[in-house]
């Protein structure tokens, strides 16, 4: 017999699966490019009809705007692109301290959510169903216009032990500030990071070996306080000197100002973020079979000792995903802080393009700064999603 | 002899690195039983799913019914109609009721009318023993019905060679039975058949050659009381006292 | 007699459980020290935020500017004359219901359900005239259409069906109209407004979507890689921006994109945007029930010899998207939800007729008591949905399989 190769039966290439696959992605491709370029060309003519140029020049062009809130210094001299960074940077404060603030709530609703007691459970279950089906617009507004806007005028502050001040123009809280003695005991803290991170690591080295893994997570950090602590008696002057807000005339000087706008926008996310955080650990914790408790009971662990050894790495690997996207959630959430004055990256932008007219090219800016938050979000938990795991192999 | 209705000439196949199948020659007659056996992971399974393009093969020919499978989609389509297959894991389509599974390949694929097609899935169903379950779904049947069911699924096509990829190796003891004797009424009906089994009675009884792969190549073929009484290769031999032991 | 009486005694009864009040209080709350005091903490919670509001809520509020804004809030400046046209589509959605219950739920306990439901939401909207007629035909619509499933079920299926996928774009055209001399005069989108608007876009999202998102999870599983890459990219890209950046794309750069001469309405705008965004979400839900499905059904497609488009509408996508409708229905309550952005870019939907009733002299300071009826419209809708949905999940994954 000859041998025959299927190379040498001419097939007709549009009969050919491999010709066809490539011929499709060609089509496919085509079209969408075709698309866009059809898109792309009335943007361009109807740019140039309007006689709308297309640059980021802009960016360099005094903004002319004042701010309420800015961590860097601002003023309505400054450009458009100091003016966009100051509401990247709020965005990021406001997301940053959320995420913290919402796991740490979330967590709690959630272990309430599984509690044995009929009406810790059952307060729980309320405030996560109420939170989860409404809108978080909604919520926001309400907060803010309904709740902290209503708040007494500055002269008939709300007094709340500390002292703290609630108002309508903000809450006034007590704050420390830097003493005589900072610049020595800013090495103490140093020195205290230095020895809580030995500290973790020689419990680290001493767990491998005898297999009994120590409370790192308890150790260390009361390592760092105790050297905290001794510095603050030896290291001579005022470390920290405590500042106290006092009402002057019609305002309050000394500790630290939150804007109602910061305030509302934190609270309404946390709040939110928190409910969803919830259900998320439920789930975690009760996705660990019933199995499991009973295996780890019958070796004689105690119940401590169950939920941290068996239980938590087991629902940490089930919680982490929907988390990470609790998180995206939140930080992209935060956008709607516009509705209650303030100043993120989205209402400094829009305030942007308002008086520039640049619509295209703030929306490009827009969207890469969201974007790239949510990617450094995704590799983030990401990474510690693979270190949990190779931690437990 | 009449002329072979599959033809395979030095079949090659890769996984990555993995070298599945390593030169598979073979020809089956019409009308011929065959069936396959060996370790797992000799690539015996890889083999029979390259005959429907379920594995595509990266060198060496194939050629089924005359049609050489190539990268024409045209034969491969030509190709699948003439071959039936029955999986390990019956694999039938859960949304769809016994007779909608049967006769879902003939109405779309042969462009039967429905009325034809179905009458064909019920004379299929009566052969394969279970009339009465044409209205059910999958789920609610045990899996030597599904089986069967997937047996008639397969033949509902009228197609002139028959593939079994370990047909009862999914099933409870007590159903293997009922599926051999199906595949054994559809042996002695003339139907071309290749099985890859460890049924070694259902061999015995009804297959015309057996075939002895491991490492990715035919060993060792041969009728069955040869194969069981006299093995010319040590593989063979070993191979059969571990699974005939027990 | 004694034989028969021993050996039912020999059947011990279980313990009787001493359930009593006391004996429940002890369990479920103070079951040991910290437990109480557990108790007691949530109590003092309750009760701190419990008492105040009911207070205000019975004393102070002043909840008329919910009845005296109800029609604005329920369909904004939708002429007077053509409500009963909203009312018809509500006709209509109850019979398409009451079909859909018939035939694939067939349970009569689910029905005496939508029913209670229909009257109590109903005696919410009371204060609006003549609302009574429209609920009791409503009731009788939904009762019909169930009534008519149940009496030739094989038929009523496919009516059922195309019902269901005629019914949205229906809707649309009810409520938008023809010219202005027709039997169903235009209605322009700007005077669309209230919840209607705020439904109108979630079903436009979610049923527009649809046909986009399936084909974007298809071209992310595909082998193809140009059209893997392009559909991770829309998907991605979609996701990782917060759907208000996209309201406002839509409204500033949609008409620009338009060749010259086109100009869309701000609605329209919206919906625009919304669909995209409810696309890549509904693109990630469908590709999670593709990968429910197993290897083993595209192989026997192939083995029974289904061209590679057969196997997708036959065998495929009907297992994917039944998988899927529980999380569908989330997508579709989440969506409803973030409709209230578009009043951020000007719409007046339900929050957007809020702020504009909050801005009129007369409701100056009623921001609690508007903003409470909004959280608790949304909260009924949505709870509702989810509810129904949770039902249904029930009720599908009995019935067949």
């Amino acid at each position: 017999m000859t041998t025959t190769s299927s190379e040498q039966h001419a097939v007709p290439f549009w009969r050919d699966e491999r010709y066809l696959q490539v011929l499709a992605q060609i089509l496919v491709v085509a079209i969408i490019a075709g698309t866009l370029y059809y898109l792309a060309n009335n943007l361009v003519t109807a740019l140039a009809a309007q006689n709308i140029p297309i640059g980021f020049d802009f960016l360099r062009l005094t903004a002319g705007f004042d701010i309420g809130e800015s961590s860097i210094a601002y003023s309505r001299a400054s450009t458009n692109a100091q003016a966009l960074l100051v509401g990247v940077l709020n965005t990021l404060r406001v997301s940053f301290l959320g995420i913290i603030f919402s796991t740490i709530l979330g967590a709690i609703v959630g272990v309430a959510r599984l509690s044995n007691n009929w009406l810790v459970n059952k307060l729980a279950g309320i405030y996560v169903e109420i939170l989860r089906n409404i809108p978080l617009l909604v919520f926001l507004i309400f907060l803010y216009s309904a709740a902290f806007v209503k708040l007494p005028r500055i002269t008939e502050a709300l007094e709340l032990p500390g002292p703290i001040y609630l108002t309508n123009r903000g809450f006034f809280v007590p704050w420390a500030e830097p003493g005589d003695g900072w610049s020595t005991y800013r090495w103490v803290l140093w020195v205290g990071l230095l020895v809580a991170i030995v500290v973790a690591w020689v419990l680290r080295r001493q767990g491998q070996r005898t297999g009994r893994m120590p409370l790192i997570l308890l150790w260390a950090p009361l390592a760092f306080v105790v050297v905290a602590l001794l510095g603050w008696f030896i290291v001579p002057g005022q470390p920290l000197v405590s500042s106290i807000p006092v009402l002057e005339g019609r305002n309050f000087t000394g500790g630290n100002g939150l804007t109602p706008e910061f305030m509302a926008v934190l609270l309404g996310l946390v709040v939110y973020t928190s409910a969803f955080i919830a259900e998320v650990v439920r789930a975690g914790i009760q996705a660990v079979s019933k199995g499991q408790r009973e295996a780890a009971t019958a070796l004689g662990l105690s119940g401590f000792q169950t939920l941290r050894l068996v239980i938590l790495p087991q629902a940490q690997r089930v919680i982490i995903p929907p988390l990470t996207s609790q998180y995206l959630n939140l930080t992209k959430n935060s956008s709607l802080a516009v509705a209650a004055g303030y100043p993120d990256v989205y209402a400094i932008g829009r305030t942007i393009q308002n008086q520039s007219g640049r619509s295209i090219e703030i929306i490009a800016l827009m969207m890469i700064v969201y974007l790239a938050f949510s990617l450094g979000t995704s590799l983030f938990m990401n990474w510690y999603n693979k270190r949990i795991r190779l931690v437990e192999r | 002899m009449s002329e072979p209705i599959i033809v395979c000439q030095d079949v090659h196949k890769w996984y990555g690195h993995f070298h599945a199948l390593r030169g598979v020659s073979m020809e089956v007659q019409k009308g011929e039983v065959i069936v396959i056996f060996g370790p797992s992971g000799s690539g015996k399974s890889t083999f029979i799913r390259t005959i429907n393009r379920l594995e595509e093969h990266q060198q060496g020919t194939i050629v089924v019914d005359g049609i050489e499978l190539s990268h024409d989609v045209r034969n491969i389509a030509a190709i699948r109609r003439e071959v039936g297959m029955v999986f390990q894991q019956f694999n039938l389509f859960p949304h769809l009721t016994v007779m909608q599974n049967i006769t879902l390949g003939p109405i779309q694929v042969r462009k039967w009318d429905k009325k034809k097609a179905e009458q064909i899935a019920m004379e299929l169903l009566t052969r394969v023993g279970i009339p009465e379950q044409a209205q059910k779904y999958p789920g609610q049947l045990s899996g030597g019905q599904q089986q069967r069911v997937a047996i008639a699924r397969a033949l509902a096509m009228q197609p002139k060679i028959m593939l079994f990829d370990e047909p009862t190796s999914a099933l409870d003891p007590e159903m293997i039975k009922e599926v051999l004797d199906v595949m054994t009424e559809l042996a002695k009906s003339g139907m071309t058949i290749l099985a890859v089994t460890h049924e070694m009675g259902f061999a015995r009884a009804v297959a015309d050659r057996m075939v002895f792969f491991d490492a990715g190549n035919i060993i060792e073929s041969g009728p069955p009381q040869q194969i069981f009484s006299n093995p010319q290769e040590e593989r063979t031999k070993l191979f059969l006292s571990q699974i005939l032991s027990h | 007699m004694t034989t028969s009486a021993s050996s039912r005694s020999d059947v011990l009864p279980p313990p009787s459980e001493r359930y009593t009040l006391l004996g429940w209080f002890r369990k479920n709350l103070f079951g040991s020290w910290l437990d109480a005091l557990l108790t007691l903490i949530a109590l003092a919670f309750a009760v701190a935020i419990l008492v105040p509001t009911v207070r205000w809520a019975t004393t102070s509020a002043r909840w008329e500017v919910i009845p005296n804004n109800v029609e604005l809030f329920m369909f904004g400046s939708y002429p007077r004359d053509q409500v009963w046209r909203l009312w018809l589509c509500l006709w209509l959605l109850a019979l398409v219901t009451g079909m859909l219950w018939g035939v694939y739920v067939r349970r009569r306990s689910f029905m005496s359900l939508f029913l209670i439901a229909l009257p109590v939401l109903g005696m919410l909207f009371t204060f609006a005239s003549g609302v009574w007629v429209h609920y009791a035909a409503m009731i009788v619509a939904g009762l019909a259409g169930w009534a008519l499933a149940r009496w030739r079920p094989r038929l009523m299926s496919s009516v059922a069906l195309v019902g269901t996928l005629l019914f949205f774009p229906l809707v649309i055209l009810i409520i938008r109209g023809f010219s202005e001399e027709s039997f169903l005069p235009g209605v322009a989108t700007n005077l669309w407004g209230g919840l209607m608007l705020s439904l109108l876009i979630s079903v436009v999202g979610i049923v527009f979507s649809f046909p986009f998102g399936v084909l974007l999870a298809l071209g992310r599983q595909s082998n193809l890689p140009a059209v893997r890459t392009l559909s991770i990219l829309y998907i991605e890209i979609i996701r990782g921006v917060p759907l208000i950046t996209l309201l406002f794309m839509g409204q500033v750069m949609l008409n620009f994109f338009l060749p010259s001469g086109i100009v869309v309405d701000r609605v329209i705008r919206a919906m625009v945007a919304v669909v995209m965004f409810a696309a890549a979400y509904l693109a990630e839900n469908v590709r999670g029930g593709l990968q429910a499905i197993p290897k083993g059904q595209y192989e026997a497609a192939d083995a029974v010899g289904l061209s590679g488009f057969h196997k997708m509408t036959f065998i495929i996508l009907p297992q994917a998207l039944r998988a899927v409708i529980p999380v569908l229905v989330g997508q579709f309550i989440g969506l409803f939800k973030d409709t209230t952005l578009v009043a951020l870019v000007g719409l007046l939907d339900l929050l957007g007729i809020a702020r504009g009733v909050l801005a009129n002299p007369a409701w100056i300071g009623t921001q609690l008591e508007v903003y409470l009826f909004l959280a608790f419209i949304y909260w009924i809708f949505s709870y509702a949905m989810s509810y129904a949905s949770r039902r249904l999940e029930v009720a599908l994954g009995v019935g067949e399989r």
